[in-house]
């Protein structure tokens, strides 16, 4: 008796000395982590029941729900959300797709190419959102940009379009410039991805006589699902996010055609000085993803 | 791969072609950028484009750095401008005046370097213990890691602002770089990696008498050493790229970031092609080079990420 309850006694001890030491190790982290991540999302839920609006009284009154009323009588946040969701749906799959055929063909090339390869395709997401949007900005001029030059040089057009500033085409040059942005990354995964299949499973189901779309659909595909479960995910995140590019090239013009839910968050918080608004729409936004990324698991795993 | 002779189909081949014309395109705003910064006034305003430039010039950079001038450096007494009359802090030491855009490349480096550091130290300890210790908390605390990472980072960028604000850091560089090593994908990376090291060593240091910090030096940092470059390569980038982060805490002249610099040049001179890329090269060029020397551990950073625990 004694005994058994000095063991526990003694594990006890452990236990506490172990979370000690291991609080300890995880403090640093933890000070950055709560103070600038958990803190601000807290605060970010907390204010967009407010209205809080700079240079008013200091104070923000509590209004409940009103923010998130007003969000959906705003035609600008439906018109905003509904651009965002545009380029979602355009994005997402089509940067999966491409990025899925560009590592097919690379991902069993000789070590120095597909490296190089690897790194071109990443190039657009080193450069940074600024220099890619500054250049292509001027790639998109209506006088001396080249898309002009060479679309009339080929004779696709018969005269200068103002690429940013029509509303038919700014948001389907927001998409393009994002997508050229957005492809580095799922290119990295999708190469390890093939390149760490089972080469035996490959075999075998090739000595069973398999062509190569059996042997991709019912062999690699499987395989590499997790992958593309991580690549849906992240690639949705940041489409959702996209906001450097419209801030540099459109500022939500021509006539809110290319609004999106964040550069109108920054918009009303920066510009308007609705905070308590600008978090509201923040708080739906992070809804709306985490409800996305949930789907996208759910879906992945029931196949 | 392993097979001798390959033989090589009609698919193969067109893909290839295919692939190739699209490395250029993708390499091509690249291009455009550093040669656009080198052309003259003419060659940028044809309406014929000069796909080379006929003629190399310096002038774009010449008046990138005669348009505003910025001392190199300014040290300044922490949370001194709590106690100034017009709320600027004191100041230590200014260096030299320089081009402002050296400046904000000086700034940048410094809160990459600044948010890489401490990103590599405060994860790899968390990360170490949340892979290889048993304590209470433990699984709350990694679901609400986990959970941090799929929200999106710039909803919490406006209150962040108001508690900067409060910590009289704001337009400082700090509040670029506090924010940069709280987000907690680097615990989540340093995890991953620390899951590889086996316990028997950890076990075998402990009956060895070695204290907690001495195990996490010489045994744990070697061997996720790895990880560590990966983490390093990551921050480096994303913070060097983080810019709506940077545009809403920085706002005078001498804290500015070399990318917001550039933004804020090309909304002041939104036609001076030449300029623009001039301030882009400088931007995306040092980024790029330490991408090129790192990419291995990048890559590897990359995958190690997306592989969920």
């Amino acid at each position: 008796m004694a005994k058994s309850a000095n063991v526990t006694d003694r594990s006890r001890a452990l236990v506490i000395r172990e979370t000690r030491s291991a609080y300890l190790f995880l403090l640093p982290s933890l000070i950055f982590f709560v103070g600038f991540v958990i803190i601000p999302m807290v605060l970010c839920v907390y204010t967009s029941f407010f209205d809080s609006t700079m240079g008013k009284d200091a104070k923000d009154v509590f209004i409940g729900f009103s923010n998130y009323a007003e969000l959906w009588r705003d035609p600008i946040f439906i018109r905003s959300l509904k651009n965002t969701i545009i380029i979602v749906v355009v994005s997402v799959p089509t940067v999966c797709v491409f990025s899925l055929w560009v590592a097919s063909v690379v991902y069993n090339l000789k070590g120095p190419v597909l490296s190089t390869f690897r790194c071109i395709f990443y190039l657009p997401v080193v450069t940074g959102s600024v220099a890619v949007a500054v250049v292509w900005k001027w790639m998109f001029n209506n006088y001396y940009g080249i898309f002009n030059y060479v679309g009339k040089s080929i004779g696709i057009l018969d005269k200068n379009i103002n690429w940013l500033g029509d509303e038919r085409f700014a948001l389907g040059c927001i998409i393009l410039i994002l997508f050229t942005t957005s492809v580095g990354q799922p290119i990295v995964l999708y190469i390890s991805a093939l390149g760490n299949v089972d080469t035996t499973l490959v075999e075998a189901a090739e000595v069973d006589g398999a062509n190569k779309m059996q042997l991709f659909w019912k062999i690699k595909w499987p395989l590499i699902m997790p992958t593309t479960l991580y690549i849906l995910v992240i690639t949705t995140i940041n489409s959702f996010q996209c906001f450097a590019l419209i801030q540099l090239l459109t500022s939500g013009g021509p006539n809110h055609s290319t609004d999106t839910v964040m550069y109108y968050i920054y918009y009303s918080a920066f510009k308007l000085y609705r905070y308590g608004y600008a978090n509201s729409m923040g708080v739906i936004l992070a809804i709306f993803i985490a409800v996305l990324s949930a789907v996208q698991f759910k879906l992945a795993k029931e196949k | 791969m392993d097979s001798g002779i390959k033989r090589i189909s009609p698919y193969k081949v067109f893909s290839m072609i295919l692939l190739v014309i699209l490395a250029l395109l993708f390499a091509f705003p690249l291009y455009w950028i550093v040669t656009g910064a080198f052309k003259t006034r003419a060659a940028i305003n044809a309406t014929t484009p000069d796909w080379f430039p006929q003629e190399w010039v310096l002038d774009n950079f010449k008046t990138l750095f005669s348009r505003q001038m910025a001392p190199l450096w300014e040290l300044g007494v922490p949370f001194s401008s709590h106690f100034t009359k017009d709320g600027n802090p004191i100041i230590f030491t200014a260096g030299p005046v320089v081009p402002a855009a050296i400046r904000w490349l000086v700034n940048t480096v410094f809160m990459t370097v600044m948010a890489m550091i401490l990103t590599c130290i405060t994860a790899s300890m968390a990360g170490y213990v949340l892979a290889k210790k048993r304590f209470r908390g433990k699984t709350l605390l990694f679901s609400l890691i986990v959970c941090a990472m799929a929200l999106p980072k710039q909803v919490i960028l406006i209150p962040l602002i108001r508690e900067m604000s409060a910590l009289s850091l704001y337009n400082t560089l700090w509040a670029i770089i506090f924010p940069t090593v709280g987000w907690p994908f680097g615990v989540f990376l340093m995890k991953q990696f620390s899951e590889g090291i086996p316990g028997e060593m950890l076990e075998a240091a402990r009956i060895d008498g070695a204290s907690e910090l001495k195990t996490f030096t010489k045994i744990v940092v070697p061997m996720v050493k790895p990880g560590i470059g990966a983490l390093a390569i990551f921050t480096f980038i994303n913070c060097w790229n983080d810019y709506f982060l940077q545009l809403i805490m920085l706002s005078s002249t001498n804290k500015l970031s070399i990318a917001l610099g550039i933004a804020k040049l090309q909304a002041e001179n939104s036609i001076d092609y030449g300029l623009i890329m001039a301030g882009g090269t400088l931007a995306a060029v040092p980024i790029i080079v330490v991408f090129l020397v790192f990419q291995k551990y990048f890559t590897q950073g990359i995958t190690m990420g997306a592989v969920k625990g």
